[in-house]
């Protein structure tokens, strides 16, 4: 008897070790549970985590955009006079934000920005010998803009080093035009100037209309091709916390008239997808924690029964109805405890054999692996709850039981 | 009743006065299996109680051992009247005042010998400790058992098992030791050494035994015998048997 344990543990210690075959069972029952939950917790949450790291790897926590042009009908209506004029739905130019370099000051200013990163986009198409394909060029300052798109990670030819008589092409692009480092591509934009511009770069976003139809220039370029000169179409702005894009870009909105859109509200379906695999991974979770309290109070019971005579002859001797209730609640979060610390560890390794077999097509991995330690201890604090939670009936019968009936059986 | 009154000319550890017992009140099935039982136990007496099937022995055993509540009647253990007091206190009570004996031993099986004779000390005292053991172990020595002290409780025979359970009811040396038919099981050989311990353990500690047996022979060897039939204690004698009362 270890001298540190009072009696409620040694004996439910005991008794489990007594009962093997049952504690075995029942312990393997609880595992599988916590590890499933485990397992799927960690998953879900890298997997979800990788898909807003990969959405927002192409995009701006927050667009500012210049505000849409609607129409004005010119005759104004005076009192008493109705009238019904059609108007036509206006056109949406190519506008520079209006007096964007103060835009791009007041947003800077704010606490909860990091970067903010002008940009010009423009229509156009890449012409080299007979082949021609339509592109989306976006202007950029590199040293800012590098930060919100990380271009150069993903350089499989070239530098993303740009100058402004440099381009950067997908790689699909780069193959349709039989483009390669140092190969001249003719711009053609819709309304502008035609420019040769030299590829410095081939880049591969993983995506393949990403890499069909994107190409970088720096910002100068991209003015002049727009006709734009000295403006900028959109601001780019990533933020401390990504979470809280929505309550700043109606902030930024309000203090400058523009649009602001936030990467949650141009990503809506991601995010009720998002919230519709939570929703069904908790609905799980609470099944599975129930059927582990089913489990865990079914063999309590049966072993309530079992020992019956046990408890009169403990009862007999001087045992509290408190210290047989303590003995079987202590039994329950043993059980939960000693469960969910080997579901924990099984659901872990289950998920490490997982990530290092199941791999995207490129060979790169479907999702960090990320098994936090606070998961695990929550999973075992909460196995353990409701072990005792569980265990709470049988040990109330176990407490009540009458000695006398008890020993006589 | 007087002349019935189950007496000692000791000083009293047990005294029932007027206890009755009856199941199922109010129902048609009511029955009352003691009626108005006086009984006296005194310190360091050993007492047979005999009986048929049935006669109430193990309910006024029961009554005694503080397990059971009397429908009527007073119990005092060591002066003090028990009717008054809740589940804890009788609980209290019972731990450190009362030992028992079971026909079947009753031994704990994911125990060992010596941590069964411990398991009294243990509940009473929450935490193990040296002191709790040597106790167990020089219980058992006594016992004949020194050498299966660390052996599982089930490995054992059943008369070793026995010894034990007695090893176990002597664990906080208790005022009085309650045994219900403790060699009911044994054979002769090993009820009869099982029956001199119990009367050892009487002698030198000077607790109170109350027995109940079958086997004429043991109670003549006890200090008094007291003979229940059907629910009421028909004669109380002093080294000799009732007549016509045993099964």
């Amino acid at each position: 008897m270890n001298r540190w344990a009072p009696f409620e543990w040694i004996a439910a210690i005991r008794f489990l070790r007594e009962g093997r075959a049952q504690t075995l069972f029942i312990v393997s029952g609880i595992a599988i549970g916590v590890a499933v939950i485990v397992f799927m917790s960690a998953m879900l949450t890298s997997l979800q985590g990788n898909f807003v790291t990969r959405t927002l790897s192409a995009q701006a926590h927050i667009q500012i955009l210049p505000p849409d042009e609607i129409a004005r009908p010119l005759r104004a209506s005076s009192r008493g006079v109705v009238q019904a004029p059609v108007v036509q739905r206006p056109t949406q130019r190519l506008r520079s934000i209006d007096q964007w370099q103060t835009v791009v000051r007041q947003v800077r200013r704010r606490a909860d920005v990091t970067i903010v990163s002008p940009t010009v986009s423009v229509s156009a198409l890449a012409l080299r010998g007979d082949a021609s394909r339509s592109v989306s060029l976006t202007g950029i300052e590199p040293d800012a803009y590098y930060r919100i798109v990380a271009l150069p990670d993903h350089i499989v030819a070239g530098t993303a080093h740009l100058t402004s008589e440099d381009i950067l092409v997908g790689s699909v692009l780069a193959h349709d035009l039989g483009l390669l480092v140092g190969d001249r591509v003719t711009v053609v934009p819709a309304s502008g100037p035609t420019r040769a511009l030299i590829v410095g770069g081939i880049f591969d976003l993983g995506n393949k209309a990403a890499n069909q139809r994107s190409a970088f220039v720096a910002l100068r370029t991209a003015q002049t091709l727009a006709n734009l000169v000295g403006g900028v179409t959109s601001i780019d702005i990533n933020l401390r916390d990504m979470y809280a894009a929505e309550e700043v870009a109606a902030a930024v909105s309000a203090s400058t008239g523009l649009k602001a859109d936030s990467w949650i509200a141009t990503n809506t379906q991601l995010f009720s997808t998002l919230s519709a695999q939570a929703m069904s991974f908790t609905t799980i979770r609470a099944f599975v924690a129930l059927s582990v309290a089913f489990g865990i109070a079914s063999m309590l019971s049966v072993c309530v029964i079992q020992r019956s005579k046990e408890i009169g002859i403990l009862r007999a001797m001087g045992t509290s109805q408190h210290q047989v209730l303590r003995v079987f609640l202590v039994q329950g979060g043993l059980l939960g405890g000693v469960g969910a610390i080997v579901g924990t560890t099984v659901g872990s390794g289950a998920l490490r054999v997982f990530h290092a077999l199941v791999r995207l097509s490129d060979g790169g991995e479907l999702f960090p692996f990320a098994m936090p330690l606070s998961l695990q201890i929550l999973a075992v604090l909460l196995a353990t709850v409701t072990g005792v939670l569980a265990s709470a009936l049988p040990a109330l019968n176990a407490a009540r039981l009458d000695p006398v009936v008890a020993i006589r059986g | 009743m007087d002349s019935l009154r189950a007496g000692s000319t000791r000083e009293a550890v047990v005294q029932l006065d007027g206890v009755s017992k009856r199941y199922n009140e109010g129902l048609p099935s009511e029955v009352e299996v003691l009626h108005a039982i006086d009984l006296t136990l005194g310190r360091g007496e050993f007492v047979a109680l005999m009986g048929p099937s049935g006669s109430g022995k193990s309910t006024l055993l029961n009554i005694i051992g503080l397990l059971d509540r009397p429908t009527s009647g007073l119990l005092f253990l060591n002066g003090r009247e028990t009717g008054s007091l809740n589940d804890a206190a009788l609980t209290q009570l019972r731990s450190e005042n009362i030992g028992f004996v079971f026909q079947h031993h009753y031994l704990l099986p994911a125990f060992t010998a010596v941590e069964n004779v411990m398991l009294p000390m243990l509940v009473h005292r929450t935490f193990p400790d040296d002191a709790m053991r040597e106790r167990a172990r020089a219980l058992l020595t006594q016992m004949g058992l020194a050498e299966w002290a660390d052996n599982p409780a089930n490995a054992l025979s059943g008369g070793q098992q026995q010894r034990v359970a007695i090893a176990r009811a002597l664990a906080m040396n208790p005022a009085l030791v309650l045994a219900d038919e403790p060699t009911g099981n044994l054979d002769t050989s090993s009820a009869d050494a099982v029956f001199s311990l119990l009367r050892q353990a009487n002698v030198e500690s000077g607790t109170t035994f109350l027995m109940v047996t079958h086997n004429v022979d043991l109670a003549r060897r006890c200090d008094r015998t007291v003979a229940v039939v059907d629910g009421r204690i028909v004669r109380t004698t002093a080294t000799s048997l009732p007549s016509g009362v045993l099964t």
